[in-house]
């Protein structure tokens, strides 16, 4: 670090080769001057007082005018100097406001942290990459006694903190559901009642509630409101839309919704998705559903896991690595 | 901001057309400029969407509000002029069934 006396030295310097000759190079130095000024906290008025006494130092019959001058000149730099302060002020603020919600990010991280269950009969792969910081997508799963796994995939209509902070609530009202087996159908119109009480009546859910059961090999599911999911049938290769009606969750407190079942075969598939993955732009426009299916095509030779890392990097690309919104994409494939 | 509200408010009857996209950075302006207009008593409001080229969810939930809004104060919510797409948010978020997005924009203006 240079010290203050040291930056004076260098100032007189350069000034005092500019003054002798009046070269482009020597005027580079000027500019070259000001980067280092800036990085040691040099304030402009400051740089005016170096002036004077390097003027006053080199000319012994300087005008007194010269001399007054810039002692006005440096009154008014004064409000530059404090405009300067406060920018160096907000710049550290902005950077303690980084941190924080970096640090927010990783505990909203551990929060809604779920992790992936083994069940039988079934392979199970999901990706949830935010656009910025904080995430308002969600995926949690759960298995209960009878070793049937819920998945339910979520999107905060909304961006940013407060999609995320209303996340977190969603997480704890689903972890203090009654214990007994979760229905689709019961699952959504408890938590929609928890919505419709707690969050603020512009903000809202959309989420997709799907229960599989290994014995069975039944997948249940019921949607409030959320992007369709794809239903690959490997027998006839054939992929459709996995329909759900049903309102978005936090608008009527009363709603119902309704349940849909599926048998699922050997090599059958369930892709889930928030719409951060339909609502993806590229420079031709929308990402269409059927681009989305031939891309999981592309991968179905891969695993669950390998399939939504590779899709994601796939879309990515194609956005040139700009997501613009929250992106989630769940890979339920039930083993040959 | 690429967005133009245009208003017309008579006697609690208030006709909106929007122009351009509603997204994020355009929501707040348009909640701010419609839901003074929802909170008058039996209002009856229709928002005209026909030259919306982009909307997000962010939008969805600006006339969710609205609704709700014009709904307690014993108004009528429509939204007329829906292009496919839009349609089809509408419908997945089973929005189309509480909100009248179906009646023409003729319909709107006595």
């Amino acid at each position: 670090m240079e010290s203050r006396e040291n930056l004076e030295e260098k100032y007189r310097e350069a000034l005092s080769n500019y003054l002798k000759e009046q070269t482009e190079q020597a005027l580079y130095q000027g500019q070259k001057y000001s980067r280092k000024t800036i990085e040691h906290k040099i304030s402009p008025e400051e740089i005016i007082s170096f002036h004077k006494s390097t003027l006053m130092d080199t000319y012994e019959d300087l005008p007194d005018e010269v001399l007054h001058s810039l002692d006005f000149l440096l009154e008014v730099m004064m409000g530059y100097g404090i405009a300067y302060r406060e920018h160096q002020n907000l710049k550290h603020l902005q950077q303690e406001l980084k941190s924080e919600i970096e640090i927010a990010a990783n505990v909203q991280h551990t929060l809604l942290g779920t992790h992936i269950p083994k069940v039988k009969d079934l392979e199970i792969g999901a990706i949830s990459v935010p656009a910025r910081h904080m995430n308002g997508d969600y995926y949690h799963f759960v298995q209960d006694e009878n070793q049937c796994v819920g998945v339910a995939i979520a999107d905060v209509i909304g961006k940013g903190i407060p999609a995320a902070l209303c996340m977190s609530m969603i997480k704890y009202a689903m972890d203090s559901l009654p214990d007994h087996r979760h229905f689709p159908k019961s699952v959504l119109e408890s938590l929609n009642r928890v919505v419709e009480r707690n969050v603020d009546p512009s903000m809202f859910i959309t989420m997709f509630y799907g229960l599989f059961d290994p014995e069975t090999h039944i997948f249940s599911y019921a949607s409030a409101g959320h992007e369709p999911g794809f239903y690959y049938d490997a027998e006839k290769k054939e992929f459709t839309d996995l329909t759900a009606r049903g309102l978005l969750l936090g608008v009527e407190k009363k709603t119902q919704y309704e349940q849909y079942e599926k048998y699922v075969a050997p090599g059958d598939m369930i892709v889930l998705m928030s719409d951060g993955v339909t609502e993806c732009r590229t420079s031709e426009g929308f990402i269409e559903r059927n681009t989305l299916i031939e891309f999981i095509e592309k991968n179905m030779h891969l695993s669950a896991q390998e399939m939504v890392n590779n899709i994601y990097k796939q879309l990515e690309k194609m956005q040139h690595f700009q997501l613009r919104d929250d992106f989630t994409l769940i890979i339920l494939k039930r083993n040959v | 901001m690429n967005i133009m509200i245009d208003v017309k408010d008579i006697d609690s009857k208030a006709t909106v057309k929007v122009k351009g996209e509603i997204d994020a950075y355009t929501a707040p302006k348009l909640r701010e400029t419609l839901f003074p207009l929802s909170e008058q008593q039996n209002v009856h409001m229709v928002v005209d969407l026909s030259e919306v080229s982009y909307m997000d969810s962010t939008g969805l939930g600006v006339f969710v509000g609205l609704f709700k809004s014009v709904r307690s104060h014993n108004g009528e919510f429509r939204l007329v002029g829906l292009s496919e797409r839009l349609r089809r948010l509408f419908d997945i978020t089973g929005l189309a069934d509480i909100i009248d997005i179906n009646s023409n924009a003729e319909g709107g203006v006595k």
